[in-house]
């Protein structure tokens, strides 16, 4: 019985294999936004394409194995033949089930990849080793993040520091959190419940209790909950003191008469730089024309605009694109 | 071909017995001595790895962490892969069995710069030494994967020496495949020609090509490191001007790559251990040979498949992800080749064939599960979870490591002169073969449920799953501890083994063991193909 052991541990493997599955209830992460299942049967056939190769490969090595073993220690096995037609199939046939894979992934991944245009809007700070969430109305959260079930949400999201990563398993959600610019996730939550939030890109020395829930709320009870919260000034009020306080006001008039642009209208709209590149005003350009104006100057405009980076958080900063977004909130939702 | 008399070990001239004294193997330019100096180097820098993993594991046995601060925890996990991926698994079967291997495979006296070989050696026990003086300082605790600005801005641990032991370390892997590209190119002796080549040969070359186009990247990627860290260049921190995923960029172009320098030789050695064991020519040679090649050129044009939740485009996120899926190919067409050897062969199940089967077994689940990963939508959810560790366990340690194992029990025979129990050998297979499955598989779980990778601590719910793990690592520990304790007592007690204990074809086996200090009395004139156990005269391939 020479090939007992490889034969004694696939065995074991299996059976284990079989009782691990029997055993633990938690096959799969719960399902909880609109794209999870979606995600899931892509994962389920990716599945059973491993299980069958494995299987299959498993299986001809066996049966290679006891049928042809050894039978006599000067045994010469026949010439290996050539097999082109053979070659050229298990070539094709891995090849054409990658092309319906990647078909299906990425057009998975591409409509997942746009939020729907009516998505609620949502801020997100990270920094070593918290989460800071932002509600345009102004509730704030750290570690917990509130949303109203049916609803698209995108968050907007930055870091303090290093890279972070948020990861929503339940909804089948993962985006880092760069220091620097903005990357947005959206997801729209289908089931009421708890579920975990997760750091997910190692960010040094409690990276593992950068962690929290997100609660997905009825609309009747997320509205409740938003207005228990005593943070009653939203988030473009609260910038708008700021425009004030920090002196934008004073060159940023609204008429169009001062020393900068008028901020009315203008988020969402195409500008042309003085460098020659055009740029829709977003959020990753206002932020950067509050800490790095230079880069951003406008062609009739003196360069005049002093930085403010260090004189504003990253918090303070969402609070200024939220005011100047709700300038021009009005032009937004018609072009869009 | 087959003309060396089996002579005792002892009364014959070797290369083990020429000289003797530390001196004599601290200059040796003999490639084999050398390939003796690199296994002694490697091993001792898998047991600091080993006992990192260890530690880990025991650590995560409870969820708040069994053992360390997380602090402790982090530098564990950094060391841990530093070591593996640069000390241990990028130079494992090339410059131990590949240095021992090669100039005696094609016909040669030793390498083509046999100083500049001793040269690679000492510049990788400098590498060694500046990362095991950054652990003894203190330890590293970015991750192999030193991602920025964490790196270069907010760490405070021993990243400048753990970087630069990399750094040097990578030169040794220059020098090496230069060495062996050359040598492969100019000294095959006669009759060796390239369809010829054992494709262990092949796959080392393909290795070498990289060896040569890649680890430049790699050593200008820390260099801008060292810069950010050193003098706040503005490379990489954002808050500097910089850009912290160009990072990425650059490491990944390096550390793709270096996957397949640690895998490639892997598929070499199984290829020669299934021949030898099934005592057939590898089914679809040219296209086992050809896809080494495939894989070693696509493997520069896939790292996006890293970033595709860092916030690159869609479109970069599509051609990564086409691109993985062309590597994948190759990959499968030596799986099926592999497997189709075996048919109406003559099969024999020692030791080094049972870690041949099981790494095809292995390395085919973690080629498999890597669809998972270039598959964009499903990457999104699996991407730094406990998936991505299991799936390239599978295929560095189920893989890479499974062949480095079968490759040493392969050639120990010629390398000592000396047989090992094979019972043993036969047990430790099996017990490592449970364990890795018994430690990995688990996680594959955890990652879909969605347990993030680099966790000190984690939620309950993933309590079982991680005892499981830790328990399979275990036996796992077992199953590496047995193959030192009888192929150390081999050296000194195992009976003779002979020029070609396993009746394999190949040139190695033709001279005797351990192979006298110029390998060939004369240099030997090649008359067949590899692998020609049927005998045949006729030309193939």
């Amino acid at each position: 019985m020479e090939f007992s052991f490889e034969f004694m541990t696939g065995l074991i493997q299996l059976g284990w294999s079989v009782a691990a599955a029997a055993w633990f209830p938690p096959v799969h992460p719960p399902t909880a936004s609109s794209i999870a299942e979606s995600v899931d049967q892509l994962h389920y056939f990716l599945t059973a394409i491993t299980l069958f190769f494995t299987v299959l490969i498993f299986a001809v090595i066996f049966y290679f194995m006891v049928k042809y073993r050894r039978r006599s220690p000067d045994e010469i096995p026949p010439e290996t033949e050539e097999h082109l037609p053979l070659e050229i199939a298990w070539t094709v046939i891995p090849a054409l089930i990658c092309v319906v894979i990647f078909v299906w992934a990425s057009s998975l991944y591409v409509r997942n990849a746009r939020p729907p245009a009516a998505s609620a809007q949502i801020y997100v700070i990270g920094k070593q080793w918290m989460w800071h969430i932002q509600h345009p109305e102004g509730p704030r959260e750290i570690n917990e993040l509130h949303v109203p079930v049916g609803v698209p949400v995108q968050l907007t999201m930055t870091s303090q520091d290093v890279i972070h990563d948020f990861y929503i398993p339940a909804f089948r959600v993962k985006k880092d959190v760069l220091p620097g610019r903005y990357s947005t996730l959206w997801f729209e939550p289908t089931e009421v419940g708890t579920y975990h939030l997760y750091c997910a890109q190692y960010c040094g020395a409690l990276h593992s209790q950068m962690i929290g829930w997100v609660y997905v709320m009825s609309q009747s009870d997320y509205a409740a909950w938003l207005a228990k919260q005593t943070e009653n000034e939203s988030m473009a009020q609260l910038g708008q003191r700021l425009f004030t306080q920090l002196g934008c006001s004073d060159c940023h008039i609204s008429e169009g008469t001062g020393r900068g642009p008028s901020l009315v209208g203008l988020y969402g709209k195409s500008e042309k730089l003085k460098s020659g590149e055009s740029r829709e005003v977003d959020e990753g350009l206002i932020r950067e024309a509050i800490v790095n104006p230079n880069s951003v100057n406008l062609p009739n405009y003196p360069p005049i605009m002093p930085t403010y980076k260090g004189q504003v958080s990253e918090e303070q900063v969402l609070q200024l694109i939220a005011y100047v977004k709700s300038l021009g909130a009005r032009e937004r939702t018609d072009g869009k | 071909m087959s003309t060396a008399q089996t002579i005792p070990a002892e009364s014959r001239l070797n290369y083990l017995n020429s000289s003797y004294g530390i001196r004599s193997w601290l200059l040796t330019t003999d490639h084999k001595r050398i390939g003796l100096l690199y296994l002694a180097t490697i091993t001792f820098m898998f047991m600091i790895g080993g006992i990192a993993a260890t530690l880990m594991r025991i650590h995560l046995v409870e969820p708040q962490g069994a053992l360390v601060e997380p602090e402790t925890y982090n530098r564990l996990f950094s060391i841990h892969g530093i070591v593996m991926v640069f000390f241990f698994l990028v130079p494992s079967i090339p410059a131990t069995l590949g240095n021992f291997l090669i100039p005696i495979m094609i016909g040669a006296k030793d390498v083509a710069f046999p100083k500049l070989n001793l040269l690679s050696w000492y510049i990788f026990v400098t590498g060694c030494s500046l990362a095991l003086y950054a652990v003894i300082a203190g330890g590293v605790d970015t991750g192999w994967t030193f991602y920025t600005p964490y790196s270069s801005t907010y760490a405070h641990t021993n990243v400048l020496a753990a970087a630069l032991g990399i750094f040097i370390a990578g030169f040794s892997s220059i020098l090496t495949g230069l060495n062996f590209v050359v040598t492969i190119h100019k000294m095959r002796a006669p009759g060796m020609t390239w369809f010829r080549l054992p494709l262990f040969i092949w796959s080392l070359y393909a290795t070498s090509l990289i060896f040569i186009l890649g680890t430049p990247v790699i050593a200008i990627t820390i260099f801008l490191l060292a810069l950010e860290r050193i003098f706040h260049a503005g490379i990489f921190d954002p808050a500097l001007g910089g850009d912290p995923l160009l990072f990425q960029h650059m490491f990944w172009f390096y550390s793709h790559p270096a996957v397949y320098i640690m895998i490639l030789p892997g598929m070499g050695v199984v290829s020669e251990l299934i021949a030898a064991f099934a005592r057939k020519r590898i089914f679809g040679y040219a296209f086992v040979a050809f896809s080494s090649l495939a894989i070693a050129v696509i493997s520069f044009i896939v790292w996006g498949h890293h970033m595709f939740v860092t916030g690159q485009s869609v479109y970069a996120g599509l051609i990564f992800s086409v691109l993985s899926f062309l590597v994948a190919i190759p990959s499968a067409v030596k799986v099926f080749n592999w497997t189709a050897t075996l048919y109406k062969a003559s099969i024999s199940y020692q030791a080094p064939m049972l870690y041949a089967l099981g790494f095809i077994g292995l390395f085919t689940m973690g080629g498999l599960t890597g669809l998972f990963l270039a598959a964009l939508a499903t990457d999104v959810h699996l991407n730094g979870t406990y998936f991505i560790v299991a799936h390239f366990h599978y295929i560095m340690v189920g893989g890479a490591l499974m062949a480095y194992f079968g490759g040493l029990h392969y050639w120990w025979p010629k390398i000592t002169g000396r047989m090992y129990p094979d019972y043993w050998a036969r047990i430790a297979a099996a017990i490592v073969f449970i364990g890795f499955n018994l430690t990995f598989f688990p996680q594959f779980v955890m990652g879909y449920l969605g347990m993030p990778r680099r966790y000190a601590v984690y939620p309950a719910e993933f309590h079982v799953l991680n005892v499981l793990s830790s328990a399979g690592a275990s036996i796992l520990a077992i199953g590496y501890a047995i193959p030192m304790v009888y192929l150390i007592w081999s050296m000194r007690y195992g009976p003779p083994a002979g020029p070609n204990p396993w009746g394999a074809k190949g040139l190695e086996w033709t001279i005797p063991s351990p192979p006298p200090t110029e390998n060939f009395e004369e240099t030997p004139i090649v008359t067949e193909e590899a692998y020609n156990y049927a005998g045949s005269e006729g030309h193939h391939g």
